[in-house]
């Protein structure tokens, strides 16, 4: 799978996300607590724009009148119904089987990494100087 | 690779044809935006004394519910404001998009329907009356607007029918359902009789600060239930204005449900029905079993539409409620609006979903 750079992992701050347009198909890049994970930037449900909706904990309970709120920034209620998907596996909560959102590989490299991968017939000393995330697609 | 943040727009670019949304909600863009179109003294009060609704506990009504001011959110629009108060934004993000060739506004700010004060109520409806013309319709020739009424004084609205009435880019009159007394009484009628005359249908949208619970066994706990509980002003305002004899009266009114669904409709009408066959003289002013008189002046807008599981259920509620009475809604730009290319949970025909999402409004509100 080709990788294809998406952003410096600064920009990308817990919490927040970037979209990218990857070979035509809206990708969100979400940072979950320094790790990376992309979504196709669509709803399962009626194709709102993931990207736009706000991402939460999950409140758990094991009876009425207990609450338990984990997994905090983990999950995304969609911008529309509030559908909640599992950042981490693009999943909805509710009925993960039917409804869920397509995921793609990320990973952190740093620029080194890069230079080292393509061809070059003269190599060149490389500052590493941020790290970088990748989709792969 | 390139940064994308357009708007929402979904499939619904290949939205055939065009449709028409009976639902959409503009919002003024901040608490003044109505004084241009409110006197001087009601602005005064406004500030003053602001509204008094019919509302038991005081935060009822505060948001979220479910999101900031129960809207979408991307809705909010680039310039500031809130969600529908900006009408480039909307245009760019639901009216184009969507292919919305026509799109009624209804105004929900204010809860003008449920002010107690009867003179600010009429200063507000005129007002927002106004405030659409003004801002919306003469900007947008898709749009058309929704007569709004201080439906407690009947007389004040009346007066307020005849003097917007003649602009017939006003579609629809407004009631809310969670009304001082259900809908049907007599104390209405002077508001059925101006709208018979002008053939404007009454709108009756799921709003209304009510001094009644939102369900029929109290207030409820969380906004899930308020959410889904708005269906059951339906039958009561159903029953109300069919036994009452409203229809008896004004054969020729007509009535749209916006946003109380439409499944509970068969059953209900089976309901009163059979009883009718058992109690019709206590009502004998009606000359006919309830389910004519829902057949002949009652409509639904679709959002937020049932979604049952089974495939054909859908269909088969159609088939009971009418498909001749179904019209497109999206509730546009609250979060729990609807794509046009999403929405039903059954494939339709490209001459159903043309029906539904716009011959049926095209007839209904004679366009």
């Amino acid at each position: 799978m080709p990788k294809h750079r998406i952003a410096y992992v600064k920009e990308i701050p817990p919490g927040s996300n970037k979209v990218v347009n990857i070979r035509g198909r809206e990708i969100c890049v979400f940072n979950v607590g320094g790790d990376f994970f992309a979504l196709l930037n669509r709803c399962p449900h009626e194709g709102a724009k993931l990207s736009r909706g706000v991402v939460v904990g999950l409140p758990e309970s094991k009876a009425p009148g207990c609450y338990k709120l984990s997994r905090p920034g983990e999950m995304l209620r969609c911008p529309w119904h509030g559908w909640e998907f599992d950042l981490k596996t693009g999943k909805s909560h509710c009925d993960p089987e039917r409804m869920f959102t397509k995921q793609y590989k990320t990973c952190v490299e740093n620029e080194t990494a890069v230079a080292e991968r393509e061809l070059q017939a003269e190599t060149f000393p490389v500052v590493v100087e941020e790290a970088t995330v990748f989709v792969e697609m | 690779m390139t940064v994308i943040e357009s708007p929402q727009a979904g499939v619904a670019k290949k939205a055939d044809a065009g449709i028409i949304d009976c639902d959409i909600h503009p919002l003024p863009k901040n608490g003044k935006s109505l004084y241009p179109f409110l006197p001087k003294r009601w602005q005064e009060h406004s500030e003053q004394f602001g509204g008094h609704l019919r509302q038991p506990f005081i935060n009822t009504t505060q948001y979220p519910r479910s999101a900031p001011l129960i809207c979408r959110r991307d809705a909010w629009p680039p310039s500031g404001g809130p969600p529908g108060s900006d009408l480039d934004f909307m245009r760019e993000q639901h009216l184009d998009p969507f292919n919305v060739i026509n799109g009624i506004l209804i105004p929900l700010f204010g809860n003008v329907g449920s002010e107690r004060n009867l003179g600010y109520a009429q200063a507000l409806a005129m007002a927002h009356n106004d405030w659409q013309v003004a801002e919306w319709l003469d900007k947008d020739a898709r749009l058309r607007g929704t007569l709004v009424v201080s439906q407690d004084d009947p007389v004040a609205a009346v007066k307020e029918i005849e003097r917007c009435a003649r602009d017939r880019r006003f579609v629809q009159i407004m009631l809310a359902p969670r009304s001082s007394e259900p809908l049907g009484r007599q104390r209405y009628w002077p508001i059925y009789e101006a709208a018979e005359a002008h053939n404007l249908p009454l709108g009756i949208h799921s709003y209304g600060v009510g001094g009644h619970a939102s369900t029929g066994g109290g207030w409820p706990s969380f906004y899930m239930e308020e959410h889904y509980a708005t269906t059951m002003g339906g039958p009561a305002t159903m029953s109300s204005l069919v036994l009452e004899g409203v229809f008896e009266r004004f054969s020729k009114l007509r009535v749209v449900l916006v946003e109380i669904g439409f499944a509970w409709v068969p059953s209900f009408v089976w309901r009163m029905d059979r009883l009718w066959e058992r109690m019709r003289s206590e009502v004998p002013h009606l000359d006919h079993p309830p389910s004519y008189y829902v057949k002949r002046n009652f409509w639904y807008t679709t959002q937020p539409m049932e979604e049952p599981g089974g495939s054909d259920d859908l269909r088969r509620t159609f088939d009971w409620v009418g498909w001749d009475r179904l019209l497109f809604s999206t509730d546009y730009p609250h979060w729990d609006q609807d794509d046009p290319a999403y929405a039903f949970s059954i494939k339709l025909t490209p001459a159903e979903r043309r029906q539904i999402c716009r011959d049926n409004a095209e007839q209904f509100y004679r366009f």
